[in-house]
């Protein structure tokens, strides 16, 4: 059990590409943090560097109270489950379990009874004497969070644990992992570039862009308050649509109400446009097409003089068809303001 | 596995296609085979002009000549010499050449170089570099005391064609070590490390297991090299000698049948060699052919 604080860290690689910019970070001890963002954004490298798998250029990381810039993976007391489970091909599962801790010279009866306990949380028991490629890809996942357990380490790291199982097996393992998550009460990080999986499984939620962190926050918060554009537009499904100011004053028709100075784009939850009439800003537009994702209807609708796609969310079956002419309202309460130079969010 | 099919116009157009191969096949490596196996029955007077059936007569003999059994010995002694220090060797370069970056196609290209070599050329190389009167070698030996002879000495000329045969096969064993190396996953190396295990440990328990296809696989092809493709370099360096002490199997099927021009008997040994191929080839298709998942 332990903290886990980045100060200043930043990753430039050969030939002066910068991965990560100066970042700051502290996840608490117990606490399950969620790196989240578009690939390429940097997450997985941060994870790398916190693991020892890849070295720092600038700052610290320190694990509890160690400053580990400079420790080996194995002296950082860490586990990590990888994308690709990562399981040694010619070793059973028991063995896969074991390679840890004999490493580390635990005794033999320790070792046992970690291993039988590690295989009995995970339900893999009757798999201890297979080897991986006897096993599916859900029980791959689950003897490679096995493997970390059984460590019972400092903090879990995770690569995209769920991202090679199909979409059914992966809600599953994602509510697996929160409630051992919280069993354990084990500091974790995860990186993921799936927004549900992020939202449901965090404490804590980093975006991040580009090497740099857009916000920081509980999911919830992130998703009340986006910091940016950015987050508004990554964080919720569907995306927050996103607007520009002159183009709806343009359409609506005066009407516009008092937003606060520099605010040029407005954003709106899909779910939060009301079809019909009622308080705020009208408009009007036809239905392109309908999503009927079975609780909720998603909408498509193209409005004259917007350049993009409207969604909006229907409760239930929708009320228009497709080819219609639907009204709608965009609550005042429920926009969101941007800057357009910054990107960010202007209350 | 989805294959593809071609479809031929007509029905003797693949017959035609493969004709060329099936033919060099047939009259440079089938017929002189069947002839070899035909002759070792057979014994011929000394004009050539009557040949009579005399059964395993020759086999018999051989089991039974103590300059064929000694021959045997210092063929698995050679063998297993090649094998063990042209794989060991290979492998330590595949492992140093894996952990380069940028350099490593730059090494890969200059360490496949021996393998271009003729055995021959690889002979007389060593030969060259050993010579006891002009050799570099032996003039370095004897400071430490060592008097280098391989003319007279056969533990040195035994030396010296396993020096030879395995400089020219590192290059094969380095490549396929190589190509095995990269194809363990670079996750499993970083799981191990996180696991606890230091490089050496990890190479030991993650790396080399899961090259153990690669490594049986060559463990036959190199057994079977030192038993037929280095006749060139015994050839060109020691002719057999000092007194029959590099005389291998493959090699004293050369002596007793073209310069003693005893045929019957050097076509039972080289029948006995085939069966031994046969045998290895068996061996690797049963076994190498089952491949690790990864």
């Amino acid at each position: 059990m332990a903290s886990i604080d980045l100060k200043g860290v930043r990753k430039v690689y050969q030939g002066n590409v910068t991965a990560i910019h100066a970042l700051d970070l502290s996840i608490a001890d117990g606490e399950l943090v969620v790196l989240v963002g578009p690939s390429g954004c940097g997450k997985s490298t941060l994870l790398r560097m916190i693991a020892g798998l890849e070295t720092i250029t600038d700052g610290t990381i320190s694990i509890g109270e160690d400053v580990v810039n400079k420790k080996e993976p194995a002296e950082r007391d860490i586990a990590m489950v990888f994308q690709n489970y990562a399981l040694y091909p010619h070793m059973s599962v028991r063995q896969n379990l074991e390679y840890g801790l004999k490493n580390r010279g635990t005794p033999r009866d320790e070792i046992d009874r970690r291993v039988n306990e590690a295989a009995r949380i995970l339900e893999i028991t009757p798999f201890l004497d297979r080897k991986p490629r006897q096993l599916s890809g859900g029980q791959r996942q689950r003897v490679a969070m096995g493997r970390a357990i059984v460590r019972q380490p400092k903090a879990f790291l995770f690569d995209e644990p769920l991202s090679n199982l199909d979409a059914k097996l992966r809600g599953q393992m994602r509510i697996e992992i929160r409630r051992l998550q919280r069993s354990l009460k084990t500091t974790s990080v995860y990186v993921t570039h799936d927004q549900l999986e992020a939202m449901t499984l965090a404490d804590r939620l980093v975006v991040m862009n580009g090497g740099r962190i857009e916000q920081v926050g509980k999911p919830i918060e992130l998703y009340d308050k986006p910091a940016s554009l950015f987050v508004a537009g990554f964080i919720g499904s569907p995306p927050m649509n996103l607007l520009p100011i002159a183009a709806l004053q343009a359409i609506a028709g005066g009407t516009m109400p008092n937003l606060p100075t520099g605010t040029d784009i407005v954003g709106i939850r899909p779910d939060e446009v009301v079809v019909g009439s009622g308080e705020g800003i009208a408009l009007s537009g036809t239905v392109e097409l309908i999503e009927p994702v079975g609780g909720e209807s998603h909408l498509y609708v193209r409005v004259e003089g917007l350049d993009q796609t409207l969604i909006l969310v229907q409760q239930g079956r929708a009320s228009v068809g497709e080819a219609d002419k639907v009204d709608f309202v965009l609550p005042l309460a429920a926009l969101h303001g941007f800057n357009k130079e910054s990107g960010l969010r202007v209350d | 596995m989805d294959t593809k099919r071609t479809v031929f116009p007509s029905q003797g157009l693949p017959y035609l296609l493969v004709a060329p191969q099936l033919i060099i096949t047939i009259i440079f490596f089938i017929w002189p085979a069947g002839q070899a196996v035909k002759s070792s029955f057979e014994r011929e007077d000394p004009f050539g002009l009557s040949t009579s059936f005399v059964g395993l007569l020759h086999y018999l003999r051989l089991f039974q000549e103590p300059d064929y059994l000694a021959s045997v010995g210092r063929t698995a002694l050679f063998a297993l010499a090649v094998t063990i220090i042209s794989m060991g060797l290979a492998l330590v370069l595949a492992v140093a050449v894996n952990r380069l970056i940028r350099a490593g196609t730059a090494y890969s290209t200059m360490l496949l170089w021996p393998y271009a070599v003729s055995p021959v050329v690889a002979g007389i190389l060593w030969w060259f570099i050993f010579n006891s009167s002009t050799g570099i070698l032996p003039y370095m030996l004897e400071f430490f005391g060592l008097d280098w002879n391989h003319q007279l000495n056969g533990t040195h000329a035994m030396i010296l064609i396993i020096v030879a045969a395995s400089w020219k096969q590192i290059s094969y064993n380095f490549l396929f070590f190589l190509a095995g190396l990269q194809s363990v996953p670079q996750s499993l190396n970083e799981a191990a490390a996180i696991d606890g295990a230091g490089p050496f440990k990890r190479f030991w328990t993650i790396v080399f297991p899961l090259l153990s296809p690669t490594t049986f696989f060559l463990m036959i092809v190199n057994l079977n090299y030192t038993m037929f493709d280095t006749f060139g370099v015994i050839d060109a360096t020691t002719a057999g000698g000092p007194n029959q002490a590099t005389n291998t199997l493959v090699y004293k099927v050369y002596t007793d049948g073209y310069i003693g021009l005893n045929l019957g008997s050097s076509s039972a040994q080289s029948v006995i060699l085939m069966l031994f191929v046969i045998v290895l080839t068996v061996i690797q298709f049963r076994y190498v052919e089952r491949r690790v998942q990864y």
